[in-house]
């Protein structure tokens, strides 16, 4: 998939992972996509639970090399 | 969608209930709540420039995890409780978990609003500039006026 910018969020164990994804977000345009990797298991369900609730659209995840990674498309 | 809120007391001034209040603060902000923490008694140890006295005891903590079984009485030894807390703050960046220091600013960048309880600020004469900046002062009637309109509130 396509992005825009990454945030390497591996080692980061909650709430950083969340946190500063809401910081990578900050300068980044309407539509554009930010791809996340993480290691902290708990980010998968804090991820969709973040999408959910900030509007910011979650257009994937998955698991690439024992890491958990998401798309996440600005709203 | 109306802006959700949190309030939380923290009381606590102790290094694993110090995290609790900050990490929901920070977490809350970054999903767009709107956040207050009200510090009183041995909370207002999270608002002090130098965090480095936050520490955690053994004693009375049977179940903080220890390399081996200890009994209770040697936890009374004078430098059990450094030796757990650099034990646990070592571990913690092992496992990248943030500072205190680290989570209290990203709470400050995201617009959580930080107030200490003036009564307890009083109580153990702390001075103004104990304190960080850019922090507020106030008593119940301040935090309950907040915490009346909230989603989330908690006591820590």
């Amino acid at each position: 998939m396509n992005f825009d910018k990454e945030f390497d969020a591996s080692g980061l164990s909650c709430p950083l992972p969340i946190v500063k994804t809401k910081k990578s977000l900050a300068d980044m345009a309407s539509g554009q996509v930010l791809r996340v990797i993480a290691t902290d298991p708990g980010s998968v369900s804090d991820m969709a639970a973040f999408a959910e609730q900030t509007g910011h659209a979650l257009l994937g995840s998955g698991e690439e090399g024992g890491k958990y990674v998401f798309f996440l498309k600005k709203a | 969608m109306a802006t959700k809120k949190m309030a939380i007391i923290a009381t606590k001034g102790a290094l694993d209930m110090a995290y609790p209040p900050l990490i929901l603060a920070s977490t809350a902000a970054a999903l767009g709540w709107e956040v207050q923490i009200f510090f009183t008694f041995y909370g207002l140890q999270l608002l002090r420039k130098d965090l480095s006295g936050i520490a955690i005891s053994p004693l009375a903590n049977p179940a903080m995890p220890m390399p081996v079984p200890m009994p209770v009485v040697v936890s009374v030894l004078p430098g059990m409780q450094a030796m757990a807390t650099s034990m646990m703050k070592s571990k913690m960046k092992k496992k990248g978990v943030a500072s205190l220091a680290e989570l209290r600013s990203l709470c400050q960048e995201a617009d959580v609003k930080l107030i200490a309880c003036q009564m307890t600020v009083d109580l153990f004469e702390f001075s103004k500039d104990d304190f960080i900046d850019g922090i507020e002062y106030g008593g119940a009637a301040t935090f309950l006026k907040f915490a009346g309109e909230t989603d989330v509130c908690l006591f820590i």
